[in-house]
């Protein structure tokens, strides 16, 4: 069970978030939804401990930060270089190391793992090619093997869905379904509208403060909607249009 | 093959070859750091940050090397410190770093009456190689060179997804503060051979022509060294027939290579790729 309480983001004087509470149970797959800048990305970062935080962020009673081995994050496409010179497989081994020591090669447990994620998300024949040979769905598919073998608690995916392809996109689904069922907890940041959000069990609507929190059609009210995104989108919502992408 | 035993004959160019091939070897793969993480230019800061901690050292009459490994990491926490605390992009404060602390380098070698050759400093002087120096960079290097394999997994992964390895608990400011040292090192080490403005050439020259080559940063460390290690020897026997300061012929080798590999290499080459795309649509 991941549980945010008063949570507080300042970069440089900019208040990113605001006394977010929250609180996840296992099995849970949440989308965070919200308009560009409403700080999506700082929460994910925030509950990884990768940015200065006020309030507490704990994992099933205990603090995150003393327990990251049970974290698999997932980033945006955009903050890697695929030109690096790395192939698939190392890709995947890189974050298995934790537990028995950073400077020894993975043991044969670590390296079976890989194999079975990597299997997992079909990517095992292209198991020696560079990332950058990669499309951008297959590219997404690794980092996500990346994070089955980590053998994570809780998942955090920053806009799994942007630039890939229908068929990663299945796949993608079909694992947050395996992971929902193994009990796992999944917070997916998402661009995504209309209808796909139905996929999630709960919607945070996020800006700046968690604006609603709970089933996604309680979420997706002209009023909620409203509040987070600005007046200009009444029409577009009133006459039932499909917004396109949002953030 | 006298040309090639005749300059051995000589002390002096002994040691500028071993020094030569010491660096040559070292520099690359200290380098493929700054070129996997994009901020090749932060080696061209440091080179000429060393400068301030060279004349303060030489000066107050301790060793050198402690001085210009002081003041270049100085300049490495100062760019960090400004880029953390302001909107500023990272490429303007390296530009004004590398410009602020070179002046103030010059202005003490001017005002504490230091009795540095600027030139050799700035171009090196490989051909006045001591034994001193030699022993200082092989133990330097090979230090630099054990602590990256020892830790090659987790700066593996802290320089390709920083984010991922500080989510995962690697403390990624010691491995920061690690690969900043390194850095800083090799190039005092890589300056006494080509000198403050060329060691960069040394340091990403190879691995940059190893990268078109090959397709992991192991493999892209191995044949940057090789190829670094080869552009120097070489460098330094083209200055010796032709009469031409060492350390530009050793920056004009390595910059021989790159072409012919940005040409010619099978699998990213520009000529290879015109070719390929010529014998397909023959065939």
């Amino acid at each position: 069970m991941l549980e945010v309480s008063h949570l507080c983001v300042n970069y440089r004087g900019i208040q990113a978030l605001e006394d977010v509470c929250l609180s996840l149970r296992p099995g849970e797959l949440a989308g965070l939804i919200g308009p560009n800048g409403a700080g999506k990305s700082s929460l994910i970062k925030a509950v990884l401990g990768l940015v200065p935080a006020q309030g507490k962020v704990w994992l099933n009673d205990a603090p995150v930060r003393r327990q990251r081995h049970r974290i698999a994050y997932v980033p945006q496409r955009s903050q890697i270089d695929w030109d690096y010179p790395i192939t698939v497989w190392n890709v995947v081994l890189m974050a298995l190391n934790s537990t028995n020591g950073w400077w020894r090669r993975p043991g044969k447990a670590a390296q079976k793992l890989a194999a079975e994620a990597l299997e997992q998300v079909d990517m095992w024949a292209l198991r020696h090619r560079p990332i950058g040979a990669l499309s951008g769905g297959q590219q997404q598919r690794v980092f996500l093997a990346r994070a089955l073998a980590q053998q994570a608690d809780l998942l955090l995916f920053d806009e799994p869905f942007t630039g890939v392809d229908k068929a990663t996109e299945f796949i993608l689904l079909d694992i947050f379904g395996q992971l929902r069922q193994q009990g796992k907890t999944l917070l997916v940041c998402s661009h995504e509208w209309g209808e796909a959000l139905n996929r999630y069990d709960r919607l945070l609507l996020l800006n700046r403060r968690l604006l609603a929190n709970d089933a996604p059609a309680a979420v997706m009210t002209l009023d909620n909607i409203r509040q987070a995104y600005g007046e200009n989108l009444q029409p577009a919502a009133q006459t039932g249009l499909q917004i396109p992408f949002f953030c | 093959m006298d040309w090639l035993t005749l300059p051995i004959n000589y002390e002096f160019m002994r040691h500028a070859l071993l020094m030569g091939l010491l660096v040559g070897l070292f520099s690359p793969v200290v380098g493929c750091y700054l070129v996997v993480q994009r901020i090749t230019l932060l080696g061209d800061v440091i080179a000429h940050a060393v400068l301030p901690g060279l004349a303060i050292a030489n000066f107050a009459g301790f060793d050198i090397l402690i001085g210009a490994f002081v003041s270049g990491m100085l300049s490495t926490g100062f760019i960090a410190w400004v880029k953390e605390q302001s909107r500023v992009k990272l490429d303007s404060v390296m530009a004004l770093t590398f410009a602020s602390f070179f002046a103030l380098g010059v202005t003490l070698l001017t005002v504490l009456r230091n009795r540095v050759d600027l030139d050799s400093l700035l171009f090196g002087d490989i051909l006045s190689t001591t034994p001193t120096e030699l022993w200082r960079t092989g133990i330097t290097g090979a230090v630099v060179l054990g602590l990256v394999l020892l830790f090659y997994r987790p700066l593996l992964f802290y320089t390709f997804d920083p984010a991922g390895a500080e989510a995962v608990g690697l403390p990624i400011r010691l491995i920061n503060f690690g690969l900043m040292a390194g850095i800083t090192l090799t190039i005092i080490v890589g300056m006494q051979a080509v000198g403050v403005i060329l060691v960069i050439s040394l340091m990403v020259g190879p691995s940059i022509t190893a990268y078109l080559l090959v397709n992991q940063l192991h493999s892209m460390m191995a044949l940057g060294a090789v190829i670094g290690a080869i552009a120097s020897l070489s460098g330094i026997y083209v200055s010796y027939y032709l009469d031409l300061p060492s350390g530009p012929a050793i920056s004009l080798v390595v910059f021989t290579f790159f072409i012919l590999a940005l040409l010619l290499s099978p699998s990213q080459g520009i000529l290879s790729r015109h070719l390929s795309r010529q014998l397909k649509g023959k065939l």
